[in-house]
């Protein structure tokens, strides 16, 4: 069965040669004229200030982690919702389970003060 | 719709997180001084899935697409999860309470780890004993570090989690490579694959893999360095609970994979296994008998039993399960009870955790002297207690499949071990009381948990005969 794989590792040495070739390409055919503006971090976005190493408040962990179970949450509901008619109302119990699941979590956040900043 | 959704199968795993999510609830509605109640709340979810999980007895079901079976192997040993769980959770009423810890979510955590445990045990597919080994790992990895003023604690919740994360991605590679070997990950589907194809190698290397990530769950050397420090740190109860069903989920999956899906590998596995079952036994007993923390100690010694118990996988067969599901409940009873009692000889937030702090304890607390006593005999394996005849049944599977020489290592081992439980025996009983302890009354709660491991301890050991018929009737096929 190893040669089953034979595409699979072509695939890695286009890849591979591909991003090589780009690099090297321009490394040595592209114009170089530089000025402050170009080698700013962002070019186009706003100019770097401070230390990056910053104390920062613990709360903005527990505000990432909240948000991710949140965003898991609706990545969820996606192909549930463009498989609603299909899943009928078999789909919209196990939903309702789903998120009531998830509410049990929002009240606890919420009753514990997670949302609060101070 | 075409789905295999038979709820019935993980009924057990169904109250359990319903009373996880009635306790979540409770935690945050009911006021300070109701929250005694939540315990309560988790015992009766503990008690409701033990009674679904004995109505299921006999039924042998399966669903989701034969991802999870309810057969007398699972059952039996979601019943010894549920039996430790609802014992750490008795412990812990009053332990909670006197060490100021949060009663709502220390119970939480202790139902949700439970609920993989029991998803652990009963699955069938290598990607659901995956979820399940998460869902047991993760609320573990937070009770190790519940005490949150201790830096011990965080020290040991801090490397649980840093290891088990490690184990945990083995763990996936190992499933990676069985996936590619085999092109299933069902466990009865990989094991035909096996037989009909020749020897594949990936295959090999998945399973080599899979057998580190358990061998780091049920702390097997050389994947046990983190478990002194670990039971160590962690608080008591925690100690006693992951002690014991970590233990017996960690080995259900364990037996389960090798022995269903990888027995074409036997000839590969067999040996390795029986050297590190050696190589477990004899480091676990030879580094307890230097300890002088009663809590390192029972780390080492757990580590002990994990060899003793991987004896009874090299043995195979249905005496090779049949004796280990026997001596996972007489060790859940007897583990559980000895932290038990370390628990009720402690004095507030002070526990006794040395060897000298056990001097005269005797003359204190006579019953819980007693009670310890037997239990550290049954863990050394005397008769007429539940430790010696679950080592009987495990070497005596062993010698029937021709590992005579591995439950002679056994019982030499056992010999060794003898020593370190006698030492706070010793201590007890023939040292003159130190000062500055004062005599507690033991809590209701803790001393009905000492009562049931002795009596417990007890019956299996004098009449262990309808139980290793019921756990021998549990062999996986």
């Amino acid at each position: 069965m190893p040669e089953d794989y034979l595409p699979i590792l072509a695939m890695v040495v286009v890849v591979i040669g591909f991003a090589a070739a780009a690099l090297v390409v321009s490394a040595i055919t592209g114009p170089r004229k530089p000025n402050p503006a170009k080698l700013s971090p962002y070019e186009s976005g706003m100019p770097p200030f401070g230390s990056a190493r910053r104390r920062i408040s613990i709360r903005y962990y527990l505000t990432a982690v909240l948000f991710i179970l949140f965003d898991i949450e609706i990545v969820f509901f996606y192909p549930w919702a463009v498989l609603f008619r299909q899943l009928g109302l078999f789909g919209l119990i196990e939903m309702a389970i789903f998120v009531a699941i998830l509410l049990v979590g929002y009240v606890y956040v919420w009753r514990k003060g997670g949302f609060d900043w101070d | 719709m075409n789905l295999d959704l038979n709820l019935q199968v993980i009924a057990p795993a169904l109250i359990v997180a319903l009373s996880l999510l009635l306790v979540l609830l409770g935690e945050v509605f009911l006021p300070a001084s109701q929250r005694r109640w939540l315990g309560y709340l988790a015992l009766i979810g503990l008690l409701g899935a033990a009674v679904v999980a004995a109505m299921l007895w006999g039924a042998n079901l399966s669903g989701f697409g034969k991802m999870v079976v309810a057969d007398a192997f699972g059952l039996f040993l979601t019943l010894i999860i549920l039996l430790g769980a609802a014992l750490s959770v008795l412990l812990a009423f009053d332990f909670v309470r006197a060490h100021q810890l949060d009663t709502g979510e220390f119970f939480a955590l202790v139902l949700s780890a439970v609920v993989g445990m029991i998803g652990m045990v009963t699955a069938t597919d290598l990607i659901v004993i995956f979820l399940a080994l998460e869902l047991l790992s993760l609320p573990l990895y937070v009770l190790a570090a519940f005490k949150r003023a201790d830096k011990r604690s965080l020290e040991a919740g801090l490397k649980y989690f840093l290891l088990g994360a490690f184990a945990s991605a083995f763990f996936l590679y190992g499933i990676a490579f069985v996936f590619g070997g085999t092109g299933t990950t069902n466990l009865g589907r990989i094991a035909a694959v096996l037989g009909a194809s020749p020897r594949s190698d990936v295959a090999l290397v998945g399973m080599g893999l899979l057998g580190v990530g358990f061998a780091f769950k049920v702390a097997l050397v050389p994947f046990h360095w983190w478990t002194p420090d670990v039971y160590e740190g962690a608080p008591t109860v925690v100690t006693a609970f992951m002690s014991v069903a970590v233990k017996a989920a960690a080995f259900g999956a364990f037996f389960r994979v090798f022995l269903v899906a990888l027995p074409e590998l036997a000839a590969d596995w067999r040996a390795l296994l029986a050297v590190i079952a050696v190589l477990t036994m004899t480091l676990g007993n030879v580094a307890a008998l230097l300890q002088s923390n009663v809590k390192r100690m029972l780390a080492y010694s757990s580590i002990a039993h994990a060899g003793y118990i991987l004896i009874a996988l090299v043995a195979m067969g249905v005496n090779g399960a049949g004796s280990a599901l026997f001596y996972l409940l007489a060790y859940t009873l007897t583990n559980l009870g000895a932290f038990g009692a370390v628990i009720a000889l402690s004095d507030g937030t002070r526990e006794r955790l040395e060897l000298n702090d056990f001097a005269g304890v005797a003359k204190a607390q006579p019953l819980v002297a007693a009670a310890l006593t037997i239990l550290l005999l049954s863990l050394a394996g005397f008769p007429p207690f539940a430790g010696f005849t679950g080592k009987f049944f495990i070497f005596g599977a062993a010698v029937e499949s021709g590992w005579a020489w591995l439950a002679v290592i056994g019982v030499l081992n056992s010999l060794i071990s003898a020593y370190f439980y006698l030492r706070p025996v010793v201590q007890m009983y023939m040292v003159e009381p130190a000062g500055g302890w004062n005599r507690l009354r033991v809590a209701p709660f803790v001393a009905f948990v000492l009562a049931i491991a002795v009596i417990g301890v007890l019956a299996l050991g004098i009449v262990p005969a309808p139980v290793i018929a019921l756990a021998s009737g549990g062999f996986l096929k």
